[in-house]
């Protein structure tokens, strides 16, 4: 946890300050007793009128005074507590953004996410208590306990030992049920499951008539949920009482005990009531204290996670200072016996490929799941870096490319078709944030968007839902090759990203993309042979190997995994058309 | 005010499912009422006991012993009747809440289908978990806290009124101080804390997005502007955030003070009685007692009665979902299915899932025992509603389908359904072992017949690959096979069940190609004498049925064989040529 305090370091004043102020009224509270105790024994017993009223407005004051401390110090907290928050959720962002597809794979999308929100909330919580009541919470106690000696050092015995038991109680029966609350938690995650299991299976639950079983598997679920709810509930519901009867059994202890030395002229009966009011406060201050436990256990495992994430170094380091000029006559593309491996992973992915492309070729890629496509893929833009032999671009390495001016020349249309929120004209111009609408529509029209999107009431401001929602599978995809297209890349990478259209329209993209990408190289990958067929070249990936490179007609002779896939795709005749 | 009107029903309804454990509501609410007088009761004591210590050489022990005893009984008291308060909340809660949870969940499993093909999953699950949640954290809880709390305060006030009168109306006219303190308090940090979940929310939503489409941010170069988006949404959540931490804050303190400034108040006019003699200091330390605590349960209400309204809100969300009609149920003269011989026909059969717009009209079709019927068409064009339609997730809207000439509506679902094996594009596996999955629709499958079913489907290699092999357990939205072999494990489930007809979905993309050969001679093995519907992508597929449905926007364009259709020179001649055929530029 103490590798986060620089995040503190911003709101210096506010964490110092603002316990300082909370202590002030700490110690104002413990003050009070006091001040009633001789209000009562100089007042009352003196039958001082005057020094009644001048104790109560004392009293007044101590009130006032301490809620303008207290005001101070909430005010501080929530400042840099939530300071802290922002800043920490900017700096994670903007880690999250700079780490290499190897790093985001380790963590995983879901986990990222919960560590910036979740884990990041309940370190803000920790930074507005610890501000708030580190300081108060334990010197109250502590306090109460330290008065009391101060009164008569005899009577304070029974703090020493009523101090320990309830601290004793709160962590027997803490410690014995807040494991519970995650066991709760996990079966709650079973009825979410077995919901949305049942949401979605719909229609073979009711093909197979299995209602009656799921709803028993339900059932079971909830019970055993209620179950454990109720055992804890009967667990933590202890707490309350027993550190009431330690408490009161203390005041008890004090009136009978304090009996004595009132007898023996040694104390006053406003300093019993005194010696009351101190008892009560422990229990309060004790209390809060076991909370704050809860709290900073809570938020250092978030701590943990949170810091796992800031001090992740990307592996894909992003050398090159300034822009470097691509030679225009080298091959745009050329793998020099390429390999990789996964981190941890001794099977290398992609080994020994070499091939040239030059500019305005189509590369077709084909072969099974697990061949190495998407590893290839992935080299291109440098989200992953190879682990042996030479990538250029243009002519020159690909690492002597700063990673922008790399990721501008390349344009990916992702396998998932994953628009994000906004309008349409917003997500056509992620690569090209200046695009002009003409611009849009051309690369529309030869995604075959520009139908549908024409034929929308607002057109290219059209709102376009979290995840896409209101498209269906096809018109994302379409929108994501058109977003592909705007700003011509020098590079246009198609990952399996037609598999959602129909044939027709496949076709059509396939036809359109030929005529209006000629200055463009293409990379098309494919699970289907009618995809990649008329591409210049064709390269054959299989078990992470080359199987073979050339055109339709050449592999067909020469390669048995290409000839293999043709044929379970097509009948023999439409493959030699 | 509308709002209020919700509530009154909400209320009675939520109530009403409360009523089983009557017994303990009734033994909560006087436990409650016990727990807090004898609470109540223990600064009485402590005062009289204060009394009892005049001063040197006047203690009355006899009478501080006895104050003690009392003290000793409320507190034992109090604490067993706090404890069984707290028990018969528990179960109150739990179980109302488990009975209302298996309701809603039993509706879900009875609604037509339409109803959760129209509803974002995410949205139902949320109803079922975190609404109902709400409710048992709020709701029921919060009744006899409301309860306890109300009686706190008037039990105070009744205890002060019988020590002493006037100093009991000096905390009488300072109470609204303390009301006006709360309802602030609560008004603030609520309307705060709304804008923050609503503005945290927005910010979960973008983060998601980026997240899980870093491959895209990294490729398009979009770090740098989506990091300006989420500073702006960052920067919005700070200040709606902060207010809403410094309001929330403010309880604290601001009860400290209103308790401070009842405390002095009192400690002055029960000193300045005291020195007339009217009231003695044991009872001054009772009503400072009772002073350091009076604000607690204003507060307290005024928090229940924020968390109460959520609860309704998320009751009425509970019952929104319990309130919609379920599918009629089978009739009691039905026909129970037994067997099949697997002629089915449609019969001027019309269907559309709103009325504005009409979908299927007047199909009529044909399929005799053992033929094959492929459905095709480009994305989009309603293949999936003939699904829905033969297996009656949905009712047509005029005409007829029979199977073996009757009615398929005069059967019972279950049967009628069970003659068919339906073999989907998204494969639904269940959180299970890979046996559990396959033996669905047998759970009393031996063994042997599980493997048989799963060497049919070629499933039977991939699955001795994996860890446990038929004990293994598939993750959560089995992540850990691939498409193509879950599906394999779906074929292997159909074949256990060996129904006489069958509904396949064949995928599109995403299995990879020696998959594809496996699952594609699966479905050709299970296809073979058994009446068969199969929307279809590949061509061989399609050529080798018996008759060919062809679909485009909802509606049956044409249907007859492969070659008699590529003759009239149609629709699905265009189709076919523009993908297999020389479609060359």
């Amino acid at each position: 946890m103490w590798k986060l305090k620089r995040f503190l370091g911003q709101y210096k004043k506010q964490v110092l300050l603002g316990p300082l102020f909370k202590w002030v009224e700490a110690v104002l509270e413990l003050i009070v007793p006091l001040v009633m105790a001789s209000l009562i024994d100089v007042g009352v017993t003196g039958r001082d009128s005057g020094y009644i009223f001048k104790m109560g407005a004392l009293l007044l004051l101590i009130a006032a005074v301490s809620l303008g401390c207290a005001l101070i110090c909430q005010y501080f907290a929530s400042v840099a507590s939530q300071g802290v928050g922002t800043n920490l959720r900017r700096e994670m962002f903007a880690k999250i953004n700079s780490l290499s597809h190897a790093e985001l794979d380790r963590f995983g999308t879901h986990s990222l996410i919960t560590r910036i929100t979740n884990d990041v909330n309940q370190l803000q919580l920790a930074v507005a208590m610890l501000i708030r009541l580190v300081v108060r919470a334990p010197f109250l106690a502590v306090g109460a306990v330290v008065m009391a000696f101060t009164v008569d050092v005899q009577l304070s015995l029974i703090f020493v030992i009523a101090f320990p038991l309830i601290v004793l109680v709160l962590y027997v029966v803490m410690s014995k049920s807040v494991p519970f609350f995650r066991v709760m938690q996990k079966k709650l995650d079973r009825i979410s499951l077995i919901t949305r299991e049942n949401l979605e299976g719909a229609r073979v639950i009711r093909a197979f008539s299995k209602q009656k079983e799921e709803l028993s598997r339900f059932t079971g679920a909830s019970d055993d949920l209620a179950d454990t709810a109720v055992r804890v509930g009967r667990l933590s519901a202890l707490l309350n009482p027993l550190t009431s009867i330690i408490m009161n059994a203390g005041v008890a202890a004090i009136l009978w005990f304090g009996g004595f030395q009132v007898d023996a002229g040694r104390l006053s009966q406003g300093e019993i009531v005194a010696l009351v009011n101190y008892m009560n406060q422990i229990l309060l201050a004790l209390t809060v204290v076991a909370n704050l436990v809860v709290i900073f256990t809570k938020a250092s495992a978030s701590a943990a996670r949170v810091n796992a994430v800031l001090e992740t170094e990307p592996s894909v380091a992003d050398s090159a200072a300034a822009e470097v000029r691509p030679d225009p006559d080298a091959p745009v593309l050329c793998f020099e016996n390429v390999s990789f491996a996964y981190a941890g992973s001794e099977e290398p992915s992609l080994e020994g490929v070499t091939l040239t492309l030059r500019r305005g070729e189509t590369l077709g890629v084909i072969g099974g799941t697990g061949a190495g496509k998407s590893t290839f893929v992935n080299l291109i833009p440098r989200f992953y870096d190879a682990t042996g032999g030479n990538l250029k671009i243009c002519g020159r390495d690909i690492r002597e490319y700063p990673l922008a001016q790399l990721r501008r020349m390349i344009s990916v249309v992702p396998q998932k078709a994953a628009v994000v929120s906004g309008t349409i004209a917003d997500n056509l111009r992620w690569r090209k944030g200046n695009a002009s609408e003409e611009e849009l529509w051309a690369a529309l029209r030869t995604a075959q968007a520009a139908d549908f999107v024409g034929a929308l009431p607002k057109q290219l401001q059209s709102y376009v839902e979290q995840g896409g929602k209101n498209f269906s599978g096809g018109q994302k995809q379409r929108l994501t090759i058109a977003r592909a297209l705007v700003g011509e890349p020098e590079v246009l990478i198609l990952d399996d990203s037609s598999s959602a259209l129909d044939f027709a329209t496949d076709a059509a993209l396939r036809k359109a993309l030929r005529e209006d990408t000629r200055g463009m190289t293409v990379v098309i990958v494919s699970q289907r042979a009618s995809a990649v067929r008329r591409a210049d070249r064709i390269l054959v990936l299989d078990n992470g190997e080359m199987a073979g490179l050339g055109t339709h007609e050449e592999l067909l002779q020469s390669c048995p995994v290409y000839k293999e896939i043709c044929l379970s795709q097509m009948s023999a005749e439409e493959v030699s058309k | 005010m509308s709002q209020k009107k919700f509530s009154a029903g909400v209320i009675k309804h939520l109530l009403s499912y409360t009523r089983p454990y009557a017994g303990y509501l009734i033994a909560a609410m006087a436990c409650a009422f016990f727990s807090v007088v004898l609470s109540l009761m223990i600064p009485v004591f402590v005062g009289e006991g204060v009394d009892c210590l005049v001063s040197a050489g006047k203690v009355d022990y006899r009478g501080l012993a006895r104050a003690i005893l009392y003290i000793a009984l409320s507190v034992a008291g109090a604490a067993v009747f706090q404890w069984l308060m707290s028990y018969c909340n528990n179960v109150i809660t739990y179980r109302t809440v488990k009975d209302l949870r298996i309701q809603l969940f039993r509706k879900l499993s009875s609604v037509p289908l339409k109803y959760i093909d129209q509803r974002s999953h995410g949205d139902l699950i949320s109803r079922v978990v975190n609404d109902i949640d709400q409710v048992s954290d709020g709701l029921l809880q919060g009744f006899t806290q409301l309860f306890t709390g109300i009686v706190t305060i008037l039990g105070t006030l009744v205890f002060m009124l019988a020590a002493n009168v006037w100093v009991a109306l000096l905390v009488v006219v300072l109470t609204p101080l303390s009301l006006f303190v709360a309802s602030f308090i609560a008004k603030n940090s609520f309307r705060h804390f709304r804008g923050q979940t609503a503005i945290q929310g927005e910010l979960s939503g973008y983060v998601e997005e980026m997240v899980s489409n870093q491959k895209l941010v990294k490729a398009f170069c979009y770090e740098d502007r989506s990091e300006e988006k989420l500073e702006e949404i960052n920067r919005r959540l700070y200040t709606e955030g902060q207010k809403a931490q410094f309001f929330s804050s403010l309880s604290n303190p601001c009860t400290r003070f209103v308790n401070a400034v009842v405390y002095a108040a009192v400690g002055i006019a029960g000193a300045a009685f005291a020195i007339s003699g009217l009231m003695t200091v044991g009872t001054i330390s009772m009503f400072l007692s009772y002073a350091n605590q009076y604000t607690k349960p204003f507060n307290e209400v005024t928090g229940i009665i924020t968390q109460l309204q959520t609860a309704l809100a998320s009751a009425q969300r509970v019952f929104a979902v319990l309130d919609e009609p379920s599918e009629t149920p089978d009739a009691p003269e039905a026909m129970v299915k037994e067997s099949c011989g697997g002629r089915v026909e449609l019969r001027d059969v019309s269907f559309s899932y709103s009325p504005e717009r009409p979908l299927i009209e007047h199909l009529n079709l044909l399929a005799v025992p053992g033929s094959r019927i492929a459905i095709v068409g480009p994305t989009g064009c309603g293949k999936t509603t003939l699904i829905n339609l033969l297996m009656r997730f949905y009712d047509v809207n005029g005409g007829a389908i029979l199977v073996d000439g009757d009615d398929i509506r005069e059967m019972t679902r279950g049967s009628m359904r069970a003659q068919y094996g339906m073999v989907l594009q998204e494969s639904w596996l269940f959180s299970g072992t890979v046996r559990d999955n396959i033996a669905y629709a047998r759970p009393d499958a031996s063994m042997e017949e599980v493997e048989a079913a799963a060497k049919a489907a070629h499933a039977h290699q991939f699955i001795k690959r994996l860890p446990e092999g038929y004990n293994t357990v598939i993750a959560e939205d089995g992540g850990n096979l691939s498409q193509g072999q879950k599906q394999l494990l779906c074929i292997a489930r159909v074949m256990l069940a060996d129904p006489p007809m069958l509904i396949l979905d064949e995928a599109t993309s995403n299995i990879d190609t020696r998959t594809e050969i496996l699952v594609h001679r699966a479905f050709q093995e299970m296809m073979k004498g058994r009446t068969s519907f199969v929307v279809a992508h590949r061509l061989s597929t399609i050529r080798e049925s018996d008759l060919i449905l062809v679909m485009n926007q909802g509606h049956i364009v044409e249907q007859g064989t492969h070659d008699a259709l590529l003759a009239k020179g149609g629709f699905y001649a265009n189709l076919y040529n523009s993908q297999f055929a020389r479609a060359e530029d």
